[in-house]
């Protein structure tokens, strides 16, 4: 008997008993669609967190005006005026920090033609935008010269010119900012959603001095919001730290005893929480994933087990007509091997269907890698495989007569 | 004895024609009894007899005889405790499992008393499967199988399957199967077990036409005189023991006796 013979014979056997290889080839499915879906929303989760953490720039320290434990309610509105252009200047010198960039924000309106916006303003210095990770896509940042001027120049972010623009060029272009006009100078390349899920494209950048003077209208020249410090490397993160604290307190004129009137947080390290977070969940749903895995598993297994006695009876039947233990056992493979190609086929599909319809739903982003669908197929394959053969190969070993009268 | 491979070209110069030789046959099962204490159930006990080609064998006895063992080890189904058993030149006992899934596959027919058919499948395809097994394509073997299934006047029912049929009906697919590789030997164990008398009647006729017109060797298990007296010769088994071999007397014309 050639192996075509055998195939059709497995074919066969598979028609006519559609029932069983239904219910076999439904643990397949549930098990590789369970686990394409939830991996590929546990990647997803995890590879939009890694990409906000990138954009995020790196070795990033922020200096915020009031005391960690305080608040703002302890010392009242006075300590959110703490920190001044200045400051970051004198940071700046550390030896343990690479370069700061005080930051003024608030919204503010954006006209042009007929097209407003109303959006996230921030009062930047150039160092801002190689520090936080900005890329440009159009055009140019401003400049040293820009700043000391108090030029009326800006930078777009890509979800703000596209609502001012559409798909036109805005660089040349003038819009109005709070009522005054300001020249394009440069849009900025998208990085999509930050850690804490606000769209870090929504926003429009102009120097610092132009938006004190002009735009928000600070009754106190020179004081920042806050300010972002990039440590010389990763190992200088904690010293920098310990440097800005000190050179602070000092220009600051904090007695010993007095507590910090600023905070000096390490973004990375809160960014790697997040991280971890990500990844827990992602193990998480990878375990939801293995158990669905698994009880796809124990159903091929039961409905495999389930049909021994007649599939006994059948191999019984077959070696007195002259199957030798090979014809039966390549005939059950293939059966097995059918039965799980097919379904871990109709799997996949619905997985990747599933995970498509979760990401338009609830607006989740998914990854869907040939990593997991190999997982779930060959787990689930090795299952089905194994329990398809398995009682195949016990019955096989009996003597014929014995085969026959199984029950 | 220790060389039954002389003894066996020793036999077949004395008896050219014997197509089964069987020589201190035994056959024993071992039950736990009391007190874990496994106890030796002799079924088969020092069988000897050898059946020449052509031949048309009954082999009678009460249940429980060991005949249905018997016959399983005659159709290599089954294998004896001791002793020999030399299908035509072979010694069983030195055949390779493929070697003996060939020997059932090719020059033995087997007929079950439960027809044992396979269920998913059409008579047609039940009757083609061991040509399959021996290599033949489908296309091929469903030819050879329509014309057995037209030699047992089954022709119309090919394409139903076993429980669209009666049961005299499926034991005539059974019997086609049996026949579709053109075996030498026919083992039957209580073929017509399960049938009516008429039924049983026209199984009789198929198996006598096959042994006179064809040649081909029958072994038959009953409980049924009459049946057996379509044979020509009777064996008799009492616990495991032959009490009767000899030929019978006026081998009935069971072609007449239906018609009567
Ligand atoms: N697998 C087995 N294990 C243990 N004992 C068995 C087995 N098969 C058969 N026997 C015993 O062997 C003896 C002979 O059984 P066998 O089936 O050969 O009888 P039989 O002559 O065919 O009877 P019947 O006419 O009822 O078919 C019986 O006592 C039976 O209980
Ligand atoms: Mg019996």
């Amino acid at each position: 008997m050639n192996l075509l013979t055998i195939t059709s014979e497995a074919v066969r056997a598979l028609q006519a008993n559609r029932l069983r290889t239904l219910l076999t080839m439904l643990g397949m499915i549930i098990g590789v669609a369970a686990v394409v879906l939830m991996l590929s929303i546990g990647q997803g989760a995890q590879t939009k967190i890694n990409d906000a953490i990138a954009s995020m720039g790196s070795n990033l320290l922020i200096v915020t005006p009031g005391a960690t434990s305080a608040g703002g309610l302890r010392f009242g509105s006075g300590s959110i005026k703490t920190l001044t252009m200045q400051d970051a200047q004198a940071i700046a010198e550390l030896s343990t920090v690479t370069a700061s960039a005080p930051v003024v924000s608030g919204t503010a309106q954006l006209n042009y033609g007929a097209n407003n916006w109303s959006t996230f303003l921030s009062g930047v210095t150039p160092d801002y935008f190689s520090i936080s990770n900005w890329q440009i896509q159009a055009g140019e940042i401003f400049t040293e010269s820009d700043l000391r001027a108090g030029a009326r120049v800006t930078v777009l972010g890509a979800v703000s010119a596209k609502n001012l623009f559409g798909d036109e060029d805005p660089v040349g272009e003038t819009i109005r900012i709070a009522d005054r006009p300001f020249t394009v100078v440069g849009l900025l390349a998208a990085k999509g959603q930050a850690l804490d899920g606000r769209d870090q494209d929504d926003r429009v950048l102009v120097p610092l001095t132009t938006a004190q003077r002009q735009i928000l209208g600070n009754q106190f020249p020179g004081v920042v919001n806050f300010m972002l410090v990039q440590a010389a490397s990763a190992d200088s993160m904690e010293a920098a730290q310990q440097d800005i604290t000190d050179l602070l307190r000092q220009r600051h004129r904090l007695f010993d005893g007095v507590e910090n009137d600023f905070t000096v947080s390490n973004l990375t390290a809160l960014a790697s929480v997040a991280s971890s977070a990500a990844k827990i969940m992602s193990w998480m749903l990878g375990a939801i994933a293995s158990i669905s895995l698994l009880v796809g598993g124990i159903g091929i297994m039961n409905i495999m087990l389930v049909s021994v006695t007649e599939r006994t009876r059948e191999i019984g039947i077959r070696m007195a007509i002259g199957a030798n233990r090979r014809m039966i056992l390549t005939q059950f493979l293939l059966e097995a091997m059918m039965i799980c190609i097919l379904g871990a086929l109709i799997g996949i599909l619905l997985g990747m269907g599933g995970a498509w319809l979760v990401s338009e739903i609830a607006g989740i982003q998914i990854v869907i890698t040939l990593g997991m669908i190999i997982l779930a197929v060959s787990f689930a394959s090795i299952i089905g495989i194994f329990f398809g053969i398995y009682p195949a190969r016990k019955a096989s070993s009996l003597k014929p007569v014995e085969a026959l009268h199984h029950e | 004895m220790n060389t039954p491979a002389v003894l066996s070209d020793q036999i077949d110069a004395a008896n050219p024609t014997a197509i089964i030789r069987v020589e201190n046959l035994c056959k024993s099962y071992y039950l736990d009894g009391a007190n874990g204490k496994s106890v030796e159930l002799r079924v088969l006990i020092d069988i000897n007899f050898s059946i020449t080609s052509g031949e048309f064998v009954a082999i009678m006895g009460h249940s429980g005889s060991g005949k249905s063992t018997l016959m399983n080890v005659l159709g290599c189904l089954d294998s004896p405790s001791s002793g020999h058993y030399w299908l035509g030149q072979q010694d069983v006992a030195t055949l390779s499992n493929d070697a003996l899934a060939s020997v059932r596959n090719r020059q033995i027919g087997f007929v079950f008393q439960g027809f044992n058919l396979l269920r998913r499948m059409t008579a047609l395809d039940n009757v083609a499967a061991p040509l399959l097994y021996a290599g033949i394509s489908r296309k091929a073997a469903r030819q050879r199988a329509m014309s057995l299934l037209e030699q047992t006047g089954l022709d119309s029912f090919a394409m139903h399957h076993p429980n669209q049929l009666s049961g005299g009906q499926q034991q005539r697919v059974a019997i086609s199967r049996a026949l579709v590789n053109q075996p030498q030997l026919i083992l039957a164990d209580e073929p017509t077990g399960n049938l009516d008398t008429q039924t049983s009647h026209e199984i009789m006729l198929l198996f006598d036409r096959l042994n006179r017109e064809s040649g081909i060797t029958i072994m038959i298990v009953t409980h049924e005189d009459d049946i057996a007296a379509c044979a020509s010769r009777l064996i008799r088994l009492k616990d495991g023991r032959i009490i009767e071999d000899a030929a019978t007397r006026h081998r009935q014309n069971h072609a007449m006796a239906a018609r009567q």
